[in-house]
């Protein structure tokens, strides 16, 4: 998160990709003032976070004061104010995933990837999130490697799944896709 | 429409999803094309069944026939065994335990003989991505009777009579609810379906949005006619991806049928529903807390009253119910309030859905009538602990909720007994616990997860949940002290009185049922610095028995400290000072040598103290 910066407003901002996207999302909700948390996912989605210039963006284009873009943007916990890496692995820490042991397959990502959950690898090749309950209780304990779910974790099969991740190349294929395509 | 002799009935809800589902749905397209069996034999995609531990599951009808854990590899075989010859393989169904013989059909299966499928009821047997699937499972048939053969105020009273409680925790009557914004002047006035479901173990509201999206669209449709509301909201998990695509589809159908939007059937009323997903905030699924997302606000919740039935979203009359509330009214109007009561106990009708999961046998979603004992679901449809476990809790109702002991398993499932017991009906998460589990650690993982949640508009909520997660994390790190419990138990009367929301007033129950039912575990943390249940890292010493290893390796090779020392076929050491105590060796360790041990208090410190010096490099 970007604590203690102040984001200075810049009325005249040279249309840039965030605010040419900011207002393409905004078009989409009718440039509905309450539609704010939809157009920061969408933006988010397509960025991947959301940079200062994309919450000026949205505020200028909202007309809607800036704090209260970022008011929203820190409350809730999808959205990343930093960069995030080129992989994403998020592991669940829901109750199930608890008993079942999550709280070491977390620990085993974090050895693995060296760096705790909620931070980025230096490099920005991989981000470690928690979360805390996905609802696939059955699958416990759960992580997400880009999207895809692997249910009944442990040590080893952590290991096959990021080899190729800290090797620099692509997860290797689920036995299927998950529910994201 | 086309007749086909066998429906291959794929499930494709999140949990077979990821367990290779759709893999196994082109395999058998594939492999039935190439069999020419095309015109015969249809593969269909279908919502969550509950029985996700099993996945990929493939039910095939008429027959009934339940096939678990297939892959792409199994069909060739199946398809020519049960589609071609008639003979269905056993190797792939399901097996009660080790030595019984398998069970053919799904109606036979324990899991699913004692369930009573109401808000259900379509599960695994329609493609939710089709509304006219819907609609021949009498789908809209009650909507249509709402809108041109009831009055609203017939609605509302059906709803009523039904005794039909909230689902999503408190378990307000649902058609007092109805009546009280009714009764509002304001205009115009909304309905929000709340599915925001972030209890973690509890994924009902998310199987339903899969597998019945039309379930609550038909109930929604109802409910905005009662209260005369011409615009609703569907507010979704951000986490439940397929949820929301679903409920979208499922939203464009109905509007092109004509059964959602303007002048829906033909009758004059108009109503139309949006989707809203949520950003990942706990507190936003409490009913205030969702209306301020819905308006594009941070989520915090307001003093109530006015309640939203009076003042909800943008102050006009609202009225917001779970997901799987909304999934009850079509049946309750198609098929009478009296039908409804009749299941169910005196104050708790109708059924509920639990998700049982944790240390379970056959772990999943079960709907179940209310009122039934918790043993005939642990045991009856759960299949009781697996690996010869003993049970020890069950965790009900989620941060909300608390843990109940062996002593109460013949307490009835209703509102009532759940809140007596210390626990709550909440969303309906039953995550259970043997005695491999730490009840200080649970207690500490939910006080956690309150803290992290908590929006921090009160003091005593913000400020008191982090001292008791501190208290918590202090006596599971042997550093407790007898005066601990007391602060706890004074902190906990502090935040239940002093905090808004439900959150608040409900976050300390995980610490006070688990010092009611499990004082003993706390005072064995503090004084005997002993985790009964081996979790606490701080309390526990993993040790290799001399006279059970074998030198395998195993364990050395998966040590991520490279704590361990050792050759093959020569008994391992674990280095006690470098040891982080992450289990791994414990896991690794063969089921047949179980060489590695795990000890605690006295016997732990003791082997501290004669721990052979650290191996020569």
């Amino acid at each position: 998160m970007a604590s203690g910066t102040i984001f200075p407003v810049r009325k005249k901002a040279a249309p840039s990709p965030g605010r040419t996207a900011a207002r393409e999302v905004i078009g989409k909700y009718g440039g509905r003032k309450r539609a704010v948390i939809q157009v920061l996912q969408d933006l988010q989605e397509r960025f991947r976070w959301l940079s200062v210039e994309t919450l000026e963006a949205v505020a200028l284009e909202l007309d809607v004061p800036l704090a209260h873009v970022y008011s929203v943007a820190t409350f809730y916990k999808s959205f990343s104010l930093e960069p995030r890496g080129r992989h994403i692995c998020t592991v669940c820490m829901g109750t199930a995933c608890h008993v079942r042991g999550g709280t070491a397959v977390l620990e085993h990502f974090e050895r693995r990837l060296g760096i705790p959950a909620g931070q980025t690898s230096p490099g920005g090749e991989v981000t470690l999130e928690r979360v805390n309950c996905l609802g696939a209780c059955a699958l416990a304990p759960l992580a997400v490697v880009d999207g895809r779910y692997y249910g009944q974790m442990n040590e080893s099969k952590a290991n096959e799944v990021l080899k190729p991740i800290l090797a620099g190349r692509d997860a290797p294929p689920a036995s299927d896709k998950g529910p994201v395509d | 429409m086309k007749q086909y002799r066998t429906h291959l009935l794929v499930c494709a809800g999140t949990g077979c999803v990821s367990s290779g589902a759709f893999a196994l749905k082109d395999a058998l397209e594939k492999e039935i094309a190439g069999r020419g069996l095309k015109d015969e034999v249809l593969v269909v995609t279908t919502g969550c069944n509950g029985f996700c531990e099993r996945g990929p599951i493939l039910i095939v009808h008429p027959d009934n026939i339940f096939y678990q854990r297939l892959t792409p590899a199994d069909v060739p075989y199946l398809v020519e065994e049960h589609l071609l010859k008639g003979r269905p393989v056993p190797k792939h169904m399901y097996v009660p335990s080790a030595g019984i013989e398998p069970v053919p059909r799904m109606s036979d299966i324990d899991f699913f003989k004692h369930q009573r499928l109401i808000v259900l009821r379509n599960r695994g047997r329609i493609d939710p991505e089709k509304v006219e699937e819907y609609i021949a499972y009498d789908g809209y048939e009650a909507l249509a009777k709402a809108l041109t053969a009831m009055t609203p105020e017939a609605v509302v009273a059906e709803v009523t009579a039904s005794g039909l409680r909230g689902r999503g925790g408190a378990g307000f009557p649902t058609g007092r609810k109805w009546a009280l914004c009714r009764r509002e002047k304001a205009s115009p006035k909304y309905i929000i379906c709340n599915g925001d479901e972030g209890d973690p173990g509890a994924f009902m509201d998310r199987s339903v949005l899969e597998a019945d999206p039309h379930a609550v669209i038909e109930g929604m449709v109802i409910g905005a006619k009662a209260i005369g509301a011409a615009k609703g909201f569907v507010y979704i998990r951000d986490e439940y991806p397929l949820a929301v695509a679903r409920m979208g589809i499922a939203i464009g159908q109905a509007k092109e049928r004509g059964l959602l939007g303007e002048n829906i059937l033909g009758s004059g009323f108009d109503f139309d529903l949006e989707i809203v997903r949520g950003a990942g905030a706990f507190v936003s699924g409490e009913e205030t807390a969702l209306i301020a997302s819905i308006e594009g606000q941070r989520a915090f919740p307001r003093q109530r009253p006015p309640y939203p039935a009076q003042q909800g979203l943008w102050g006009k009359p609202t009225v917001i119910n779970n997901v799987e509330t909304w999934a009850n009214v079509a049946s309750i109007i198609r098929r009478g309030a009296a039908w409804f009561s009749s299941l169910g106990t005196e104050t708790s009708k109708g059924t509920k859905i639990f998700s049982l999961v944790g240390k379970i046998k056959n772990t999943g979603l079960v709907e179940v009538p209310m009122g039934i004992r918790l043993r005939d679901i642990i045991f009856g449809i759960g299949g009781g602990i697996p690996g010869g476990r003993e049970f020890k809790a069950i965790q009900i109702g989620g941060p909300s909720g608390g843990c109940i002991p062996k002593d109460l398993l013949d307490l009835p499932v209703d509102y009532e007994s759940l809140t007596q017991a210390g626990a709550m009906m909440g969303s309906g998460g039953m995550i259970v616990m043997d005695q491999d589990t730490c009840m200080v650690d649970i207690a500490l993982y939910f006080l956690r997860f309150t803290q992290e949640e908590s929006c921090g508009k009160c003091a005593p909520c913000r400020i008191g949940t982090r001292q008791m997660a501190e208290i918590l994390a202090r006596i599971t790190a042997g550093e407790g002290s007898l005066e601990d419990i007391k602060k706890l138990e004074t902190l906990a009367l502090t935040v239940k009185q002093g905090s808004l929301c439900g959150l608040g007033q409900t976050a300390p129950n995980p610490v006070l049922s688990t010092l009611r039912y499990f004082r003993e575990e706390y005072l064995a943390h503090i004084s005997e610095k002993r985790c009964p249940a081996r979790v606490c890292k701080n309390l526990i010493t993993f040790f290799i028995e001399p006279e059970k290893c074998v030198g395998c390796l195993l364990c050395l090779k998966n040590c991520p400290a490279n704590a361990i020392s050792g050759e093959r076929k020569k008994v391992h050491v674990i280095d006690q000072a470098a040891c982080i105590k992450c289990g791994a060796c414990f896991n690794v360790c063969p089921a047949k040598i179980q060489a590695v041990a795990k000890y605690t208090g006295e016997e732990g410190r003791a082997l501290l103290d004669e721990r052979p010096a650290p191996a020569e490099p």
